[in-house]
């Protein structure tokens, strides 16, 4: 915009999402690579429309508050990344859509005590097309499932990454974001024709 | 009136606010009740930046709250982060902003396509190197 002072300009954003059920370690996650503490960003939804006009004995809750964290990661001076959190609770899927929307890819965190919990996240991505690979937190160093049974216990096509991580620790999380990255250049390569 | 409602809190958890949070207005309170921002499609990273200092004519404390935020260009989902109003609210109040020649705005590539392959290389190599 030639308004503004070039010094000025913003450097190109690129957003990975991070999804799993509640208590999964997505904010914990965010935290261990983020070079800011993770802000949160918060959506006050209202039941505007469904309530009427009349405002006598109205004592019951009619906004919900959702919460996003997130973090940030600088690659360079022109490419910073953003973590997002996505809402674990599924009934806010529309958030989804407009975290979704643009971002580079997704980690679906997968608790293996509660490994139904990221069935939806799987699902969502599936659908929408958004790569992503799906991250075993182990929270006590003892894991008691292999990449292979997860694999299996969640139907994962072949192609999508699968790793055991440690959601609180810097290296780990690290790793399953090149993991992630490197998943989604092998298919932007695949996309571009041989030669071009 | 909002210590009144304190008082009422249910003790089913910790409450977030108590009496020193200060009085508890709704949230678009401060949008004057709109809810739509004029152009919607303010994504979480699209990169505001004020164009002009504080301005006197600048609308309200919470516009002046942003645009001192935007003197260096920030993501919108951190402006609301840090003002600490909802994103809904943010949203409304930069597209005032915008409409009205204080802020531009930078927006992230356009939806759903993929980095190029040097974008993603540059991004793995600089997590390797963190």
């Amino acid at each position: 915009m030639d308004s503004v002072r070039s010094d000025a300009a913003p450097p190109q954003a690129l957003k990975i999402l991070i999804a799993g059920g509640f208590g999964a370690g997505k904010t914990t996650m965010v935290g261990a690579v983020s070079e800011i503490s993770p802000l949160r960003t918060e959506e006050v939804l209202t039941t505007a429309g469904m309530e009427t006009d009349d405002t006598t004995g109205v004592s019951e809750k009619l906004t919900t508050t959702v919460a996003m964290d997130f973090g940030r990661i600088t690659i360079s001076p022109s490419l910073v990344l953003y973590l997002f959190g996505t809402p674990g609770q599924n009934r806010f899927w529309f958030l989804w859509d407009e975290l979704a929307t643009g971002a580079l890819g997704a980690v679906v965190i997968a608790d293996t005590r509660r490994l139904a919990d990221s069935f939806a996240a799987i699902d969502y991505f599936e659908q929408r097309g958004t790569p992503f690979v799906v991250a075993v937190n182990c929270f006590d160093s003892e894991q008691q499932y292999t990449e292979v049974q997860v694999r299996e216990a969640l139907d994962l096509d072949g192609h999508v990454p699968v790793l055991l991580c440690d959601a609180r620790d810097r290296t780990s999380v690290k790793n399953v974001l090149i993991t992630l990255v490197e998943h989604v250049l092998v298919r932007v390569r695949a996309a571009v024709p041989a030669g071009s | 009136m909002a210590a009144d409602r304190a008082e009422q809190l249910p003790d089913d958890g910790p409450a977030w606010w108590d009496h020193e949070a200060g009085p508890v207005v709704r949230p678009y309170m401060v949008t004057g009740g709109r809810v739509e921002p004029q152009t919607a499609d303010l994504d979480l990273i699209t990169h505001v930046v004020a164009v002009s200092s504080l301005a006197e004519e600048t609308p309200s404390p919470e516009h002046q709250a942003i645009l001192a935020l935007t003197q260096e260009p920030r993501p919108v989902a951190e402006v609301a982060a840090r003002v600490d109003l909802p994103l809904g609210v943010v949203r409304v109040l930069l597209c005032d902003l915008l409409s009205a020649g204080m802020v531009a705005r930078y927006d992230p590539p356009p939806t759903d396509d993929l980095p190029d392959i040097d974008t993603l290389q540059a991004v793995i190599h600089g997590l390797r190197a963190l």
